[in-house]
């Protein structure tokens, strides 16, 4: 009833234009993104935004991807998905940890749209999760920055102390370690993952500490920046390939690349045959990129560098390969044993030579 | 010539028309924008101030503005008091926060009992904590003449870092595999915030915001409270004359608006938002101060401005994803209204007279 009167009135074309002709709708496969930071902001969500347009790249008119940016993790997040759903979304991808609960609180409204969320751990009958294995990406880089500093301190900017991001840290490390032994890391807790004034912050605090390398999980170009502004600082791009600093302060980045992950997911659900899964996937499967080695890097470094990573690709190294201990001495891996998934997804310790706590 | 005159008395008129010219405004130029943005304005203004009201799924989006709106209009009602005796208390998000932190801790450490006194406690203890949380600017400044907006605003950069260490520590999920946020309140039925009745989005703090609501109006008009308010606001001196303690005057309306403040965090924190996380908060401390002026500090205002700012939160919603909006224009409109109602604000205090040009 309320639709009718809309449409009598002189904004009839606005209303169909808004809320869409059920029919019209009903043809097309609507897929929603629900994003934690803006698309502009040269990492995360913006590596996520490009696996939207990879979509409708591929599908074209068959598709139509809506999109909702800077949702916060919390009752906004809820409603959000809501709206999509009820706006007739077939598919839903929300792109943060932080949307976990709310992920399976609107997908147990919606038992016919099908949800994905990104680097969870709660699955349903309609909710599916998928991470990539970007420590995989970490050890790479973890060996051109330990090959590359001089003062033998690295700087890192983590995001939150939460598994995914010490990992990222233990997988640098150790491999950092393994061609400089005298290699000390610092590590800065920004508790945000998009917060260009704080992340400029943490790196500033890291290169004053000596630190001539810097890692970051966060997001934003900020510490490239404040790394071009104080000279001889090496940084790598994060999530996205921040080539606009290349070839210094940015050697080389991790690269997210969800495309063909969107792409297939989409295409099950347009054949009927989505299914519940958990993916994990890293370089060899293509989700996580190395980004071009810049020439600031010496070319044997370079040549390890991506001897590193094809070695990875295909599975004859694991970032996580015996003999390592734990920070408190204890041995995690014996000699020459790799870690279990299990292991590494709850991961919430330091290896050994990683100095401070995490923090509890 | 346009000259502006200081009228002796504030006009009646004006300062209820000037929040209306300014939302017309906000409109008018807000649809400008979206014009540049390629969007046609007439849909956008439409889809952010009456499709949330109007539209097919407006019996979804109705009991969202009292999810959104509660918390604005109870912080907003505490923080009119002060500013109407000229009391700048600018840190309503920290009280928030330490309100939520004290409500959910009080929850948390009953967990798994089941009675029903665990939530009126949880109550007590939420706005006890804001309380608090106010009062070391408070007592601060009737003590020592500190300036109350500087330190009730860094109280919120220290209740962040509280929020953080909570959320990474003490109250952590022990079941949550190592990931930092609390234990979900609203799966814990004693502690839960639920909706009263279902559908409706009708919480205990929707509850509370509508009798503070009452309960200020009639302080205002009735009580000689209000009366102390008003006067120390308009003439200080006068105030003095007639036996108000300015220091007690400071203390009494710092506590009430921290009150408020932390009884809106617990109201969320227990309902909507359900964990306690690094990023629990989401700016209403901060929009209510916009409420509280849109509102002319007066509680029925209040109420309409807390109804209109939570109208845009999810008409900007609803207009991001389904008219391809991006997040920063909606923002961009928000901070319009207070800009324009500001702006608008001269005419009731001046008169414009265009006066021929005298020659001297």
């Amino acid at each position: 009833m309320k639709r009718r009167t809309l449409l009598a009135t002189g904004v009839a074309a606005a209303a169909l234009v808004a809320t869409g002709l059920p029919a019209l709708a009903q043809d097309k496969t609507k897929v929603g993104f629900v994003f934690v930071g803006p698309v502009g902001d040269g990492g995360w969500t913006y590596e996520h935004n490009q696996g939207r347009l990879a979509i409708e790249e591929e599908f074209g008119d068959a598709v139509e991807t809506v999109f909702v940016e800077s949702v916060p993790e919390g009752p906004d997040a809820v409603r959000v998905m809501q709206q999509m759903a009820l706006d007739g979304a077939d598919l839903i991808f929300t792109t943060s940890f932080g949307y976990m609960d709310q992920t399976m609180e609107v997908a147990a409204k919606f038992p016919d749209v099908k949800f994905e969320h990104a680097t969870g751990f709660k699955t349903a009958d309609n909710v599916s999760t998928y991470s990539a294995r970007f420590y995989e990406g970490r050890a790479v880089q973890g060996h051109i920055a330990g090959n590359l500093t001089k003062s033998n301190v690295i700087g890192y900017i983590g995001s939150f102390p939460i598994p995914e991001v010490v990992r990222g840290i233990n997988a640098s490390f150790l491999a950092a370690k393994a061609v400089n032994p005298d290699v000390q890391f610092k590590i800065v807790w920004a508790y945000t993952w998009f917060d260009p004034a704080k992340e400029a912050e943490a790196a500033n605090v890291l290169i004053e500490q000596g630190a001539d390398v810097i890692l970051q999980h966060t997001d934003s170009t900020a510490p490239q920046a404040a790394a071009q502004a104080a000279g001889n600082v090496y940084t790598f791009g994060q999530a996205s390939d921040m080539a606009e600093y290349a070839p210094m302060p940015r050697v080389s980045s991790i690269i997210d690349n969800w495309g063909p992950y969107y792409v297939e997911r989409t295409k099950a659900v347009m054949d009927g045959t989505w299914e519940t899964q958990q993916v994990w996937e890293g370089i060899g499967d293509g989700m996580v990129g190395i980004g071009d080695i810049t020439d600031a890097v010496p070319a044997e470094v370079k040549a390890s560098a991506e001897a590193l990573r094809d070695a990875i690709a295909a599975g004859e190294t694991h970032p996580f390969t015996g003999p390592v201990n734990k920070q408190d001495g204890s041995v995690w891996l014996a000699d020459g044993e790799t870690a279990d998934d299990g292991t590494l997804l709850g991961m919430n310790f330091y290896v050994e030579g990683i100095e401070g706590d995490i923090p509890q | 010539m346009i000259v502006l005159e200081k009228r002796p008395q504030p006009s009646r008129g004006w300062s209820y028309a000037a929040p209306v010219l300014a939302v017309v405004l906000t409109m008018v130029v807000g649809g400008i924008l979206f014009a540049a943005l390629g969007k046609n304005p007439v849909t956008v203004i439409r889809t952010i101030f009456l499709d949330p009201l109007f539209s097919e799924f407006a019996w979804f989006y109705r009991p969202q503005l009292l999810i959104k709106g509660a918390p604005l209009v109870l912080i907003a009602i505490g923080l009119s008091f002060g500013f109407r005796a000229g009391i700048w208390n600018i840190g309503a998000e920290g009280q928030y926060i330490i309100g939520a932190l004290c409500g959910a801790g009080v929850g948390l450490a009953f967990y798994p009992m089941e009675t029903r006194l665990v939530f009126p406690l949880m109550i007590l203890a939420g706005a006890f904590g804001g309380w608090v949380w106010a009062m070391i600017p408070g007592v601060l400044k009737v003590k020592f003449g500190t300036n109350e907006i500087l330190v009730s605003l860094m109280l919120v950069y220290v209740a962040e870092s509280l929020l953080a260490a909570m959320a990474l520590g003490p109250m952590k999920n022990p079941e949550g595999m190592g990931f930092p946020g609390s234990r979900n309140l609203a799966q814990y039925p004693s502690a839960a915030n639920l909706e009263l009745f279902a559908g409706t989005g009708m919480h205990w703090g929707v509850v509370f915001a509508l009798i503070a609501v009452i309960f200020a109006y009639i302080a205002l008009a009735k009580h000689t409270f209000g009366f102390h308010v008003r006067l120390a606001g308009q003439a200080p001196r006068a105030a003095r004359f007639a036996g108000v303690n300015p220091g007690r005057l400071i203390l009494i309306c710092m506590g009430l608006s921290g009150a408020l403040a932390g009884m809106a965090g617990l109201f969320e924190v227990a309902g909507p938002a359900g964990q306690v996380t690094i990023d629990f908060n989401v700016g209403y401390g901060f929009t209510a101060i916009i409420v509280a002026f849109l509102g002319r500090l007066h509680p029925v205002g209040i109420l309409l401005a807390g109804g209109l700012m939570a109208l845009t939160y999810i008409g900007g919603g609803i207009a991001q994803s389904n008219l391809g909006l991006p997040a920063a224009a909606i923002s961009l409109l928000q901070g319009m209204l207070l800009f324009f109602l500001l702006a608008v604000d001269v005419l009731t205090h001046y008169r414009v007279r265009f006066a021929a040009r005298k020659v001297a």
